[in-house]
């Protein structure tokens, strides 16, 4: 318990500095500092984005102070709270789903909202990318790690059925999100490598069967249109040629800040939104993509330290499995926009315009400035 | 089982941490993929990508160059450009042109035939991305309307041009013709390139004929747009080659006063400066507003424009082709006395009728009663036929043909007058080919009054009474004068190869003269009427054209047809005799006789040319008929 001991010391050492400020408000300051960078940052490509449209930052302000809050909540709590309410909200998570798909409304063929008269309108997927991991790190933490197989398929379960009904929306980013966020808690509970191996296995046989039984046309066009953009530059391939023009025209140091041809002249769709990173890509060049990777790789080294030194399983794998989540989404994003996967619906973690992602986002932040912050002063 | 109590916590917590560690690889390694990839489409394959950014933003776009003007010999400018604004449609920018249309309809004064074009157009091929106007002329409110409505309307333009504009267009339609809008067929013969900007082309008359030194070189320019095509900012310009400024011989004021002189009758005036062979006046009475056809005529209006009963839209100084009757007896004259058929001296006795043999049908002269012994002199200057019969007759066709052709009949001789017809000068050959008949001595004396098959336009007269003006010499009918900034008409206006006409006695040109003063001057001249009091000597020769059917037409009256019945009444002359500075064709449809309503119109023109134009308000003082010739 050597390590443990180590961290848990130097927290409490620290109770008398500046840091005893940040231990009673539950903000894990250098985490906190990365995220007001990303987000600052964020706010200025955006500004670009939306095509110099002071109101869109505005909007994108008050939401990004309203999932701060949310987070500062969330960092509140002592994660003992997450793991007791784990299986009712998964409970509620299911029904919200079920209900989705029932009375749900939504647009461009696609049901996500749930809108419940009194309150506001929500989309329960973006409340299981929360519990989903959170229930299956529930479920594992109690039991031996690593898990027995029996374990294991029920953690699958776990992920695996919301994530269906969130396909059935259909909404094959936030799925993909679920989904993963669950496989993840199953990976850091310590499946053997062998399983591991067999789950790719059968990812690889799966995967037909989902393009042929699965997936809507249109995201069977995505893909195609990731293979040969230029099949169709006027139709689906636009979006990636466009994106790949502004990205590429970019260069090493850009075009500068609200110099882009490309989103300001409106040849780059979705500008502010989904492809907020080509236009980061366009004006800022090669050096900025570069500053904004190492931003989300620190922040990702940062989580996943919280997550190592972390006190108890649930807290571990719940911490682990939200900040690959994070990773997803910037990985998703970026590999979409640059060409180098299908389109998918996956806004750019705090940057792309658009509330309930980045709520989300900062409630997971908040879950691991919970777990960092509410360490109990354990002896050895 | 309970909460952590028989767990390894130490063994989980070293485990979570290797796969974390794995974890962390993985999130490396990825990152290191999207940096690898960014660095291949920023580094490495940048310079693709800028040209293609590059081509996305910055469009060449085609500017055309502003058409020529065109002044009179005043520099008076007869025709001239003018902004119009007109809004069109890009239809593959615009998402759904039902929709659009039906927008467009809301705000702007569509009409039926406005959208009955618009969709021909876009039936019609067409280069890609090319701008389809929808409708001309807007007001500023329409344009204020559309700024407001911009956003909602993608590929929806409003664009200013400059539209070619006629400021006295009623009476210069038919001399300069007009621009309209590039067609099908004419699309096939143009420039492409030169012409990637241009959406007018001269259709007829001087537009026409200049349309190549009218038009210009067309200019480009690289201008940056947005995705919808809206163009933001020009990066770069080469401008156009504007179109030459060019001059014309006619002169406003005689164009204008042809004009007042035939107001509300149907009828030519065609004016020949004899030196040059500019024409001074070309006129068509009426003439109709080319404006309207410059952006495209409705069809309802153009309908009644085409099946007007006075024809507008004929172009009679150019097309009009008429049994010239009298008007050549001059040029007979010169054929008679040059082939040696007929002497100056030579008297016949006129008892009123002319018959090939005994007993024979009578061709008549005008004079049923006869004008007695006359020569060739008392001929052309009481206008008798039965000497010209009995001349044609013994000149035979062939040279009849050979004389005429000389003075132009037959041919069109024009330079640069774009339609001009050659009207029918008969032959032998002709009458074989056409009615397969042989050439009776019967078609020879009508021939010799003009009348029978032969037919000419007042061009073709003026132009032969020009060469008569000229005393033999050709000076071919042409409307270009000068262009404007100095530049040579050598290479633009094609050159005439007419040869002067020699004569065995060169004198005779001057006794043909001599007859037609006679006319004027003498006392029994048929139009000695239309020159009393003239300051200056004049030539000229009456005429009559009869008007031999009209379609029996039960929505015309009585008194319109009777009107119509009558003969088309002829006039040539030039004036001073000895040093001529215009010479004329007058044709006015039933006017009756030449000297009557003809010669006066002439007189009139004479006047103004030689001793100033009347002032504004003047009344047009038209000589009175006296003596009823024909």
């Amino acid at each position: 318990m050597a390590a443990g001991d180590m961290f848990t010391g130097s927290a409490r050492n620290s109770l008398s500095g500046p840091r005893g400020l940040w231990s009673v408000l539950h903000i894990d300051p250098i985490l906190m500092f990365l995220l007001l960078t990303l987000i600052g940052g964020g706010l200025v490509v955006l500004y670009s984005g939306a095509d110099q449209n002071m109101a869109v930052v505005k909007a994108q302000s008050i939401r990004m102070g309203v999932a701060l809050v949310v987070m500062l909540v969330f960092a509140q709590l002592d994660p003992s709270v997450f793991r007791r309410w784990a299986p009712w909200l998964f409970a509620l998570g299911l029904a919200g789903l079920a209900a989705v798909l029932l009375v749900g409304v939504g647009a461009k063929g696609a049901q996500r909202w749930l809108a419940i008269p009194g309150l506001p309108r929500f989309q329960p997927s973006e409340l299981m990318k929360l519990v989903v991991p959170m229930m299956a790190a529930w479920y594992l933490s109690r039991h031996y790690l690593p898990p027995r197989i029996r374990h294991v398929a029920v953690a699958i379960l776990i992920a695996l059925v919301p994530m269906a009904l969130i396909i059935l929306q259909p909404d094959l980013g936030t799925s993909l999100l679920v989904g993963t966020a669950g496989i993840f808690v199953v990976f850091f509970a310590g499946i053997s490598w062998r399983l591991i191996g067999a789950f790719f296995a059968m990812v690889s046989v799966a995967a037909p069967l989902m393009w042929f039984f699965v997936m809507r046309e249109y995201q069977k066009q995505r893909v195609l249109t990731l293979l040969d953009p230029q099949s169709d530059p006027l139709g689906a391939g636009w979006n990636i040629i466009q994106s790949k023009t502004a990205i590429g025209s970019g260069g090493v140091d850009g075009k500068g800040w609200l110099q882009g041809t490309q989103s300001h002249l409106e040849f780059l769709p979705e500008s502010h939104t989904d492809f907020i990173v080509a236009v980061l890509a366009e004006e800022f060049g090669f050096i900025g993509m570069l500053v904004l990777l190492v931003l989300y790789l620190l922040i990702i080294l940062r989580c996943l330290y919280i997550a190592a030194i972390a006190q108890d399983s649930f807290s571990r794998l719940l911490a682990g499995a939200l900040t690959m989540t994070f990773f997803i989404y910037i990985f998703v994003n970026v590999g979409m926009v640059s060409g180098l996967l299908p389109v998918v619906g996956i806004p750019l973690p705090l940057v792309s315009y658009g509330g309930t992602s980045s709520v989300t986002l900062m409630a997971a932040f908040g879950v691991l400035m919970s777990i960092q912050t509410h360490r109990r002063m354990i002896s050895a | 089982m309970p909460w952590g109590e028989f767990k390894d916590t130490a063994a989980e917590r070293r485990l979570f941490q290797r796969r974390a560690l794995v974890m962390l690889l993985l999130v490396a390694t990825l990152l290191g993929m999207l940096v690898a990839r960014m660095y291949q489409l920023q580094v490495v394959e940048h310079d693709i990508y800028t040209t293609l950014s590059d081509k996305n933003r910055v469009q060449v776009q085609s500017v055309a160059p502003p058409r020529g003007l065109i002044y009179d010999r005043n520099d008076v400018l007869l025709a001239e450009n003018r902004p119009v604004f007109s809004v069109t449609l890009v239809p593959e920018r615009v998402g759904n042109i039902e929709q659009t249309l039906a927008k467009l309809q809301g705000m702007l004064s569509i009409s039926d035939e406005d959208m009955e074009r618009f969709e021909r157009r876009l039936m019609e091929p067409r280069r890609p991305f090319q701008e389809l106007p929808l409708r001309y002329d807007l007001d500023e409110q329409e344009i204020a309307r559309l700024a407001v409505h911009r956003h909602e309307l993608p590929g929806v333009e409003v664009s200013a041009e400059l539209v070619r504009y006629y400021p006295h267009s009623e009476l210069t339609a038919h001399a300069l013709g007009y621009v309209g809008r590039i067609n099908r067929q004419e699309l096939q013969r143009i420039d492409p390139i030169n012409y990637a900007g241009t959406n007018y082309i001269g259709k007829s008359g001087v537009e026409r004929f200049y349309e190549k030194l009218l038009h210009g070189r067309v200019g480009y320019q690289h201008v940056e747009t947005n995705a919808r095509g809206r163009t933001l900012r020009v990066l770069e310009r080469q401008n156009p080659v504007p179109g030459e400024d060019i001059g014309l011989h006619m002169d406003l004021r005689l164009q204008r006063l042809a004009h007042e002189l035939l107001d509300g009758r149907r009828g030519a005036i065609v004016a020949v400066e004899p030196s040059t062979g500019g024409l001074l006046a070309l006129a068509s009475v009426p003439g109709f507003d080319a404006n309207k056809f410059v952006t495209g005529i409705g069809s309802d209006e153009y309908r009644e424009l085409s099946t007007s009963i006075d024809m507008p839209l004929f172009n009679r100084a150019l097309r009009g082709q008429y049994p010239p009757g009298s008007t050549i007896k001059p040029m007979m004259a010169v054929a008679g006395l040059d082939s040696g058929v007929t002497t100056r001296e030579k008297e016949i006795w006129d008892p009123g009728y002319f018959q090939l043999r005994e007993g024979g049908r009578r061709f008549r002269n005008w004079k049923r009663t006869g004008h007695g012994w006359v020569n060739l002199m008392d001929s052309v200057a009481q206008s008798t036929d039965t000497y010209f019969y009995q001349m044609g007759v013994e000149m035979g066709v062939d040279k009849m043909h050979h004389y005429l052709s000389a003075f132009g009949f037959g041919e069109d001789a024009t330079l640069d007058v774009a339609g001009a017809l050659s009207g029918l000068l008969p032959s032998r050959d002709w009458k074989r080919a056409v009615h397969n008949e042989s050439w009776y001595p019967g078609d020879s004396v009508n021939m010799s009054i003009g009348q029978g098959y032969m037919l000419a336009t007042p061009l073709q007269l003026a132009t032969a009474t020009s060469v008569i003006a000229n005393r033999g010499n050709w000076a071919e009918p042409r409307l270009l004068r000068d262009i404007k900034g100095d530049r040579s008409i050598d290479n633009v206006l094609p050159t005439g190869d007419h040869q002067s006409i020699e004569l065995k006695n060169p004198g005779d040109w001057e006794f043909a003269v001599d007859t037609m003063v006679e006319v004027m001057h003498g006392s029994k001249g048929t139009a000695r009427g239309a020159a009393r009091g003239a300051p200056y000597r004049m030539a000229g020769k009456t005429g009559t054209a009869q008007v031999f059917s009209l379609a029996e037409d039960e929505e015309y009256d009585e008194e319109e047809i009777r009107e119509r019945l009558r003969d088309h009444a002829l006039f040539v002359g030039f004036a001073p005799v000895d040093d001529p500075k215009i010479a004329v064709a007058v044709i006015v449809e039933n006017g009756g006789s030449g000297s009557g309503t003809a010669a006066p119109v002439a007189r009139a023109l004479f006047d103004a040319w030689l001793l100033g134009f009347p002032k504004e308000g003047e009344a047009l003082v038209v000589g009175a008929s006296e003596g009823d010739a024909n």
